[in-house]
């Protein structure tokens, strides 16, 4: 099967090169930020070579926290909404949450591993850690309605409604522990960085990394929509095609299934 | 809708008083982790007095996971849900009313965890107004979100792991702020204020009640 069997495209020959566009710019941008990154940029006085992770790390988490889960609160705010409802906003939402996990998770990761030398610990309970981690559970606790079976149109209206909740409790979350505890050194690292008085090649190697970042997410995320799509088409092609088999069993040799079938 | 949440809370809590699952159960699983929470902690009253708010909020959390599981497995047999759904009262009433019949419930579990915790922690209660009114406010914030999320997983056959795993993420920031505004109440913790606590819950709450009143017609369906 490939990607132009219209049975099976959930998009047009030209949307198939956009997003293959797409994929082949993340790469070059992403090899780009990995160059300049480690090779170009000159190590920090402060914190040496570990500086490196903030061309990785702020991009991800922000595609994570802001990207994905803007994505996917928004289009389940727009399937709720009778007139704007369609089976597109639920698909692209559970895309955006899938893709979501992935990001969230190496945001914990790239953070913890950042977090061991600086703060001498893997784990801290600082306010963006910790809400962070509690994005990621909601974020799973969405999948899980979701692996729960049940026919479309409901499964869809249940998850909205998870994201939906999810997002308003993610302000308050990270309002709570932010009182709660702080160490906050993000933003100061982030802020310096961004500033006007560091080396000129670090900005432009994190603005590379934003950039890279988010166009992997897009690209991500279009693939995600049509694996999506496809799914459900074989969902709704499995009982015929499991018709089909039975009464091939009948007629055809056992051996041949495939032959039978065709 | 305020007539049809009477309606409703009156109906739960009428099954409650005469099955009387949640006081002779619920509540008693409460007690239970406040036992059994001393016994994690070792037989030292002084951390057992610093870790009481966290720890009554903690057997708060749980037993309010059972209490929306309660109150939703009352409307599973015999399509009681269908009922309900068929009986034209407002779905934003049947929300309030059912969120309230659990909030009344929580509330007297926590008078009785309360004396628990004075009786087997030694927690001392400098302050009775900020206790009452942040345990009310934190109460409602909880029984909102999880009667939402008890409507939600009505009706799946996966409801008692799914609930808990939708439910508590949502709840922490009721656990966390619960916890720091009875600090301050019992005198815990080094001058730590209460009232951005309390505030924090009474926005949870007038959060999840709005969210509730506005979404539960449209979950309903769903079911």
């Amino acid at each position: 099967m490939s990607s132009t069997d219209p049975a099976v495209a959930p998009w047009s020959a030209r949307a198939t090169w956009i997003v293959r566009g797409l994929g082949i710019a993340a790469a070059l941008a992403l090899a780009g930020t990995i160059w300049l990154g480690l090779w170009v940029t000159p190590p920090d006085q402060v914190q040496h070579n570990l500086v490196r992770l903030v061309y990785i790390h702020p991009p991800i988490a922000w595609v994570a926290l802001y990207l994905a889960f803007g994505v996917a609160a928004g289009s389940s705010v727009l399937w709720l909404w009778p007139r704007t409802r369609s089976r597109f906003w639920d698909r692209l939402a559970v895309s955006a949450v899938e893709v979501g996990i992935v990001f969230t998770a190496l945001t914990l990761v790239t953070g913890s591993i950042w977090g061991r030398p600086t703060w001498g610990v893997w784990w801290a309970w600082d306010a963006r850690l910790t809400s962070t981690a509690l994005l990621l559970l909601l974020l799973l606790g969405y999948m899980a309605v979701r692996r729960v079976p049940a026919d479309p149109d409901s499964r869809a209206r249940r998850s909205a409604v998870v994201a939906l909740v999810a997002a308003v409790d993610v302000p308050i979350v990270h309002f709570s522990v932010d009182w709660w505890h702080t160490l906050h050194q993000g933003a100061t690292v982030l802020n310096a960085n961004l500033s006007p008085t560091i080396h000129g090649s670090m900005a432009w190697t994190l603005l590379l990394g934003f950039v890279a970042f988010t166009l992997l997410f897009a690209w991500m995320l279009a693939i995600r929509y049509r694996v999506e799509v496809l799914s459900e088409q074989l969902q709704d092609s499995a009982l015929e095609v499991a018709l089909r088999e039975r009464w091939a069993e009948g007629k055809g040799p056992l051996t041949d299934p495939g032959g039978a079938l065709a | 809708m305020w007539r049809d949440s009477v309606l409703v809370a009156g109906k739960d809590l009428r099954i409650e008083l005469r099955s009387r699952v949640v006081l002779h159960q619920v509540v008693p699983v409460a007690v239970l982790v406040l036992v059994l929470f001393a016994f994690a902690l070792g037989p030292d009253r002084a951390p057992m007095a610093h870790a009481a708010p966290g720890l009554f909020w903690m057997a708060v959390l749980f037993a309010s996971v059972l209490a929306v599981q309660r109150s939703f497995a009352l409307e599973a047999p015999e399509g009681a849900r269908d009922g309900l759904r068929l009986s034209g009262l407002d779905p934003a009433g049947v929300f309030l009313g059912k969120t309230a019949a659990v909030a009344l419930e929580m509330v007297l579990l926590e008078v009785v965890l309360t004396a628990g915790i004075v009786v087997l922690y030694g927690s001392h209660i400098r302050s009775y107004g900020s206790i009452v009114v942040a345990g009310l406010a934190g109460t409602a914030g909880l029984a909102a979100a999880g009667t939402l999320y008890g409507a939600l997983a009505a009706g799946l056959r996966v409801r008692e792991t799914l609930l808990p795993f939708l439910f508590l993420p949502v709840a922490a920031p009721v656990l966390l702020a619960g916890t720091r505004a009875w600090q301050a109440a019992l005198g815990i913790g080094v001058g730590s204020a209460g009232d951005p606590w309390v505030r924090l819950l009474l926005v949870f709450a007038a959060v999840y009640l709005a969210l509730g009143v506005v979404i539960f017609g449209p979950l309903q369906e769903a079911s």
